[in-house]
């Protein structure tokens, strides 16, 4: 199975803007599949961004947000070739963790 | 009283100016190469500041902030996953060893303009996800439903090697294919369901304008991007899901996907944009 | 009160009477309306123009039925009549009309 994660990090020199989008059913709880029944919550309640082992953005997640998220955001520093860790923490424990290169 | 008989006769002059242009569109031969010409030249006046292959890009070629919109999202498609599970599934042999590609010509790349095709043996419209499902099923494998995501993923992946190839489908020299595009036309244009909408109403006479807080597609090229991802249904669609969704929204009781009608309607829709390039996967809201 | 007035209120008056005396409807009344629709979107189905409103129509006359509310049940079985005989009409009329819409 292919990493749920994608990124695409790049720098202009002094900031580094990342784009993630990441495969998760985010299901609120809230609604109801083809039987009536509750489909039950599943969605990640912590994303989070790390380069040189410090978090650059950490996001508090709950049902509220789409399916297949998708995040942008941009930080100052990063240097080409350098590491950027992304993982997530979903509602069941679930994890997923990848590592991409800033370009 | 005498104003009441000057308009009863004006209907009945004007019944009568119905009937008497009748027999002369009545006497209307099929001519395919005219009727394109026709379409695309109403689209293209309809727009005139768009190119023609703007419109395989929907909604997105008629509204400025649409589009702008669509321009960050392409730098990161919410199709992605859905491309990339059906380029592992075409690679993927089945159980009998054989692959996707061994049931379509060029190995199934690159070929995804020239469906749906007229096939003379059967004598009846092939499209590309019937061909599909035909191919697992002559390998022994299960077919997949036509509106969910694995046949959405897989036609992704085709469309995907197919990206920018003019559309080309070719209406061979048979009487039958002349009546399928025909019955095609004719289903297009018909009014259905009880909102009494055709698929000309939305798609002919109003593109580019909302239907409550959605910009309706242009009929040029809408076949062009198919497979897509909609935000709306937060997920893939085929072409099937687009034409059975169409009709339980104006209230008419969707057909079966890939019932004759349907079959007709994507041959004659997508002969209609023949020339137009092949842009899906795409992604509308 | 002029005369027309207060004949105008006899007549409702009649009206919701005869109203009133034709809602009792029996169990046959509900299967032979019933019947009728379902027949009628039967044929909307063979010209392959059904409406889904004829459908939910239809099963929301067949669950009154079941549950033994006849008046309701007719009511909505002639519903249900009146949107099939609506959409064979609209495929019927369509057989030529549709190409007053189509592009040339």
């Amino acid at each position: 199975m292919a990493s749920s994660i994608r990124v695409r990090a790049t720098s202009n020199g002094d900031t580094t803007e990342v784009q993630a989008l990441i495969q998760h059913p985010m299901d609120s709880g809230f609604v109801k599949d083809a039987k009536g029944e509750i489909i039950p919550p599943h969605f990640i309640q912590q994303l989070t961004f790390e380069y040189d082992g410090k978090p650059v953005f950490v996001a508090d997640w709950g049902g509220g947000v789409s399916k297949d998220p998708y995040v942008k955001f941009a930080f100052k520093g990063g240097k080409k070739g350098d590491d950027l860790k992304v993982s997530w923490v979903d509602n069941k424990g679930a994890t997923d963790t990848t590592t991409a290169k800033i370009q | 009283m005498t104003r009441r008989l000057a308009i009863r006769a004006a209907i009945a002059t004007f019944a009568l100016g119905m009937l008497a242009c009748g027999p002369a569109r009545a006497a209307d031969s099929v001519d395919p190469a005219a009727d394109k010409a026709a379409f695309q030249k109403f689209f293209t006046s309809k727009f005139p500041k768009l190119k023609l292959e703007d419109f395989v890009n929907g909604p997105y070629s008629m509204n400025e902030d649409l589009h702008k919109q669509w321009e960050e999202k392409e730098q990161f498609p919410p199709y992605e996953f859905s491309l990339e599970a059906g380029k592992e599934m075409f690679t993927t042999p089945f159980k009998n060893g054989k692959t996707y590609a061994d049931c379509f010509p060029n190995k199934g790349i690159g070929i995804r303009q020239n469906y749906p095709y007229f096939d003379e043996k059967e004598g009846k419209v092939v499209t590309l996800e019937l061909a599909l499902n035909r191919c697992r099923e002559a390998n022994g494998e299960a077919p997949f439903s036509y509106v969910k995501d694995d046949m959405a993923a897989l036609t992704a992946y085709m469309a995907f090697t197919s990206r920018g190839k003019p559309m080309d489908i070719q209406i061979p020299n048979d009487p039958r294919a002349l009546q399928a595009y025909q019955k095609g036309k004719e289903y297009f244009y018909t009014r259905r369901g009880q909102l009494n909408f055709s698929c000309a109403t939305c798609h002919i006479q109003s593109p580019g304008e909302r239907i409550r807080a959605e910009v309706l597609a242009p009929a040029l090229g809408i076949l062009n991007a198919m497979p897509i991802y909609r935000s709306e249904w937060s997920g893939m669609g085929t072409t099937s899901r687009r034409f059975t969704t169409c009709n339980s929204q104006i209230r008419g009781v969707p057909l079966n996907p890939q019932d004759d009608e349907y079959r007709n309607l994507e041959y004659y829709l997508s002969y209609v944009s023949n020339g137009l390039p092949i842009s899906g996967p795409g992604a509308r809201p | 009160m002029s005369g027309a007035i207060r004949a105008i209120f006899a007549a409702s008056a009649l009206l919701l009477a005869t109203a009133s005396t034709a809602l009792a409807a029996s169990e046959a009344d509900y299967k032979a309306a019933y019947a009728a629709a379902e027949a009628a979107n039967k044929e909307a189905g063979a010209l392959r123009n059904q409406w889904t409103t004829t459908a939910s129509t239809l099963s929301a006359a067949k669950k009154a039925g079941d549950a033994g509310d006849f008046d309701t049940a007719v009511a909505q079985a002639k519903e249900a009549e009146a949107l099939a005989k609506a959409s064979i009409f609209q495929a019927t009329s369509e057989k030529e009309r549709w190409k007053d819409m189509e592009v040339r």
